[in-house]
This record gives structure tokens, sequence and C-alpha cells, in this order.
């Protein structure tokens, strides 16, 4: 807001010019993003709403919302864990090799994601580096949840380190030195120090990780081998209903996805307000 | 607590920051360690708090009440510790910060919630800050906030008190009467302190010994009136003040005779601008003639710049009281004898 306004008593640009461009931008967002949205729901409940809720009303449809729900519930703590202690390690301390860990920390959102779903085909597959260890001990995880778990965390990995690596540096470690001077053991210094500094940043990391977690659909689609009621997905069982000419079915769990965006959407503008808040107090700090 | 600091090396990469430290700290002293940024000085103090280890490959040794604290956690030390920029708890209030170091103690020696708000109500009447419990740290001003510092390291009574230019980031005014405050409430506790500074007026001001420290070393150790007025070398005396330098060599008489260059029987004399008197140009004891340059009237002594009358490009500093000023009747433009008090010169370091 504050930059927009700035902007205009600097650059005095005839009204014309201003209409143009932000209308430009307006019909931009309305076109390629609004529409969209609201297609999403109007095709969902094009048959009434009997219909919308009746396509929930299956087995397979159940089973990848539970597939989805468990993936994320598993991949999205993990990832909070990694991404605490490898910002942690980031911020906090100065070792060998740290630059090449913060661009690996960037890979995933480097690659495309259907090739880190083909790298754990590579690795795990049954023509993989440790395919044949893993089928004579009888462990399936391509073409299994492990799989699906395993490429979701990959996608989802930056997104809580991402967030707590700029954050932390800012904050710096004298408030966890003197904590420590005070006597606070390692744990206590973490949990009462440093996690209520970083908690509105990391909520933010963990609400973008989730909604990519659910979302996913390109590393998912390779490793799952769309065996419809055990791993698909919900991104991945939209595209099946598609395919099979079941539009009210595929909107109707699209729907699911786009309300879970929305949601995303909300708490991602209040958690930014408060993130900034907190950085603001640290700048009156100095 | 008697703190003894035995033959301490400590390098970062190839950057020597301490070179054979050896300090004694005497128990119920205020010691300041003082020196340039970059001298080791802070580094000295968290070496002492246990934030920097001492070398492996070292043989150096800390000793506190004699026991070798090298092993020792940071918290087991009992130290408190005062950090330039306050470090405050940022999501705590002022009572919340305080209680802290009360609040991690284990189970056993942890006081209870009455005990606790008793303590951190007289902490907060000792820094003056009583009715202030209930805000946050942003919403203090800096002097506040470095006394809620200084409460939440004495809450868990630390046997010595760590302070890492405690007043750094403060403006002059507040800085001079924290300074003040500080020794008074430190004679009144008595507790062993250490306090970093790069300012020499507030080491000399606060301190009941100096030491002084460049380049990782210490220069000299001892009580303000001796570095100031006894500096043990050339570094001693121009980082605690402004210093003339004259080269030359003492008559018979005792009189200093200048040479332009330095040869063999001349040496390099170091004189405070207030051990200069301004005489007559035709006096029998000028050592030489300047021109005066610029008068600074601000201040509680005047300081008359001058440059040497043979040559523009040396600078002398001469400070006088007003009065003596104001008798000599000194002006800008004048053409007035030199006179030093007090002569001062360094040989192989050593000082006359």
């Amino acid at each position: 807001m504050k930059t927009f306004n700035d902007a205009k008593s600097t650059q005095n640009e005839p009204k014309w010019v201003q209409f143009i461009l932000i209308g430009t931008a307006v019909l931009f967002l309305l076109v390629m993003l609004v529409a969209p949205l609201i297609t999403i729901f109007v095709e969902a409940f094009r048959k009434g709403v009997e219909a919308y809720f009746v396509s929930f009303n299956d087995a397979y449809v159940l089973q990848a919302i539970k597939l989805t729900l468990i993936t994320a519930a598993i991949a999205v703590p993990l990832n909070l864990v990694f991404g605490v202690c490898a910002s942690w390690a980031i911020a906090k301390y100065s070792f060998f090799g740290k630059s090449l860990l913060i661009t690996l920390i960037d890979l995933p959102f480097a690659v495309s994601p259907v090739i880190s779903g083909f790298v754990y085909v590579l690795l795990f597959g049954a023509q993989g580096w440790f395919g044949h260890w893993l089928i004579e001990n009888d462990v399936q995880i391509i073409f299994a949840v492990p799989g699906i778990v395993l490429a979701t965390i990959f996608v989802t990995f930056p997104f809580v380190a991402r967030e707590l690596i700029p954050l932390m540096q800012e904050q710096g470690n004298d408030e966890e030195q003197a904590a420590l001077l005070l006597g606070a053991s390692g744990f206590q210094t973490f949990w009462k120090v440093t996690l209520p500094n970083i908690k509105w940043g990391l909520l933010y990391g963990v609400i973008l990780c989730n909604a990519r977690a659910m979302g996913e659909f390109g590393a998912v689609s390779v490793v799952s081998g769309h065996i419809q009621g055990v791993t698909n997905t919900m991104p991945l069982q939209v595209e099946i209903l598609y395919n099979e000419y079941n539009f009210v079915a595929a909107f109707a769990v699209s729907t699911l996805l786009a309300i879970l965006a929305l949601f995303t959407l909300l708490l991602k503008y209040m958690l930014e307000w408060k993130v900034a808040r907190d950085l603001e107090k640290l700048k009156t700090d100095e | 607590m008697t703190i003894e600091i035995k033959h301490i090396t400590k390098n970062f990469g190839n950057f020597i920051a301490l070179n054979n430290i050896n300090l004694n700290i005497v128990p119920g002293e205020l010691l300041a360690l003082l020196g340039p940024s970059g001298s080791g000085k802070t580094t000295l103090l968290r070496m002492i708090a246990g934030l920097e280890t001492i070398d492996e490959t070292d043989k150096g040794e800390i000793l506190f009440n004699n026991i070798n604290v090298a092993t020792k956690k940071i918290d087991e030390r009992d130290i408190g510790f005062v950090f330039q920029h306050y470090a405050l708890f940022r999501h705590m209030t002022v009572f919340e910060n305080i209680a802290f170091g009360l609040r991690v103690k284990p189970k056993k020696e942890r006081p209870s919630n009455e005990e606790i708000k008793q303590k951190v109500n007289k902490l907060l009447k000792l820094i003056q800050l009583d009715g202030f419990a209930t805000r946050f740290p942003w919403q203090l001003s800096g002097g506040q906030r470095q006394r809620v510092a200084l409460a939440r390291a004495l809450a868990v009574e630390p046997k010595v008190l760590l302070l890492d230019e405690p007043f750094g980031a403060l403006d002059a005014k507040v800085r001079a009467d924290l300074r003040k405050w500080l020794k008074e409430l430190q004679t009144q506790l008595g507790i062993t302190t250490v306090l970093v500074t790069h300012d020499q007026e507030e080491a000399l001001e606060v301190a009941d010994r100096i030491v002084v420290i460049n380049k990782g070393k210490i220069e000299q150790v001892g009580t303000p009136q001796e570095v100031f007025h006894n500096p043990a070398n050339e570094f001693v005396i121009n980082f605690l003040g402004s210093v003339n330098l004259f080269h030359g060599r003492v008559e018979e008489e005792g009189r200093l005779s200048l040479s332009s260059t330095l040869e063999n029987d001349h040496s390099k004399f170091l004189i405070r601008p207030h051990e200069l008197e301004i005489v007559s140009p035709n006096s029998a004891d000028a050592i030489l003639l300047a021109t005066v340059k610029y008068v600074q009237l601000a201040g509680s002594q005047v300081k008359v710049e001058l440059t040497h009358l043979d040559n523009e490009q040396k600078h002398i500093l001469v400070e006088v009281s007003h009065y003596e000023f104001n008798d000599k009747n000194i002006k800008k433009g004048d053409i007035v004898g030199i006179r030093p008090r007090e002569l001062r010169t360094f040989q192989d370091g050593a000082g006359i």
C-alpha cells in the first residue's frame, strides 16, 4: 500500500495511463485466475447440489482424499523438522559448505516435479539402484504410498526453510546466547526463545508447504502408478475422473483443492502481516 | 570471585585475536578492557563467559577461584552477561525477561512463583523501572532496555558480571548518566565486574583498573591514574587522549632541544595538550615558536590549535583554562612560544 502511494506521488502520470495499466492488470487477473476459479464451482454444481455431494460418495474418491491427507500428515511435519534444523544450522552457525547447502535447499524449486519423481523411480524402482535389494526384502516404495510420500517431501522441502532462513539470520543469536548464559538448557532455549521468535514465519512456511503437498501432481504422478483406490491422491483422481468424462465428480473434487487454496491465501495474507510486524519490532530494537 | 587468565591465545583462522594473555581479576573490582575495535577485548570477555572456546592445542587456562573452567559449560560458570544490543527476549515482558533465569532453573532449585515475583520487583526498583513490568522491550528506550538487561543478568545472582560495550548503542547524555549509575550500583553490590569498552573516557571514569589491549596483546594494566599519567608506551598514550609529538634531545640544563629529523641521539617526546604552556615568544623557556591557527572556546578547557612557525604542516594542540586564556590574551594569528611542563619519552617501549 505504502509503495503504491509513494509511486503515485512521485510519478505524475496522466489519469488515463493509470487507468489503462490498472485495467490491464485487473482484466488479466479476471481472465486468467478468477474465471477458472469460478468455472470450477460452476461445473461442480452443474447438475445440482445433490449430484455434487453424490460425487464424494465414491470409494475411490474417498480413498484419494484419505491418501492426500495421510501424505500431507507425514510430509508436512517432517519438512517442518527438516526446515527448522536446516535454517537453524544456516542462520546460527558458519561452516564449510554452507552456501552449497542453501543451493541444495532450493533444488526442488529449480527441478521439474516430474524429474523429481523420476529420480525416485531410478533409485527405488524395480530396475533402480536399490530396486534389487528392495524386492528381495519385500519392500515396495515405487507405485506405493512410501513413494508418494517421498516425492511429496522432496517437492515441498524448500517452503519451511526458505521462509525461516532470512528471518533467523535477521534475528541473530544474541538472544539464544543470553538464554544459555542465564542457565537455560539447549532445549529450553529453543522452546522459550527461538520458537516464539519464529512462530509466525514457521506457520507461514507450513501453510504453503501443506498447500503444495496436497496439490502436487507431477512428481506424485510418476511414482504413483495410478492404482485407483490405492495410490491415487486427489489431484491424480481428478485427472482420472476427467478422462472418464465424469466432469461433475472431477470438478467436485477440484473444489476441495480450490477451497484449500483460498484458505491458504487467506492465512498467508494474515501471517505475512504478522511476520512483517515482528521484523518491524526488530528494527525498533536496534 | 578471583579470575586468573593464563597464557590465553585465540586464533580465528589466520587471524590472531589474542596472543598469550595473562591477567588476574581481583574480587569485587570493576575492570575495564579498553582497546580499539578488533583489538581482541570482546573475544577475551567472551572467552571468560564461555561463548568462545579455548583452542584445544592451546595450553592456556582460565581459572575461577583456582578452578579451571575450560571444561565447564556456560551455565555452570555463574556469569551475568550484558550485550551491547541488549539481547532482551523480544516476545517477553520486562517482568518475564528478568524472571527468565529463575524460571529455567532445574525444579529442585527453582524458586516459587511468589519468590520470583518478589525478586523481580526488587530488581525493578534497583534499576528504577518499577511500573514497567508489563511493558515489552520495544516499548522502552535504549537506556531502559540496557537496565532491564542488567537486572536480568543480576537475577540469577552471578559471581561475575561481564559487560560487552554496554553503553555503546546509547547517546552521549544517557551514556554518561548510566555509567555513573552503574559505578554506584557495582560498588554497592560489590560484584566482580569486567567491562569492555573502546571509549577511554568511560574506562577512566568507571574502572578501578584498566587493561589496555591492542592487536591481541595487553599493553598496560593499571589504575586510571597510572595509565593516563604514566602510560607504558606510545600506544597507550595515543589511545588515552590527544598527544603532541616532538623529536629532539634533552640538553644539560633540562631544556628540550628540537630537531627536524630523528637522529641517533634524538628521541620522540609525547606530550599531552594540557602539559604544554603558551608563553611569550621571547621567553627563554620556549622550545619553539608557533602560530595560533584556531581557538575552540566551547568546553571546560580552551583548545588552541597551532602550527610550527617554520613548518605549516606540523600541528600542535594545547589546552589551557579559560582564565589563563583570558589572562594571556591569546588571539588567532598570534605568534607565541611553546613550553612543555612535562617531558615524556619512550625508548624500547620503556617510559621515563
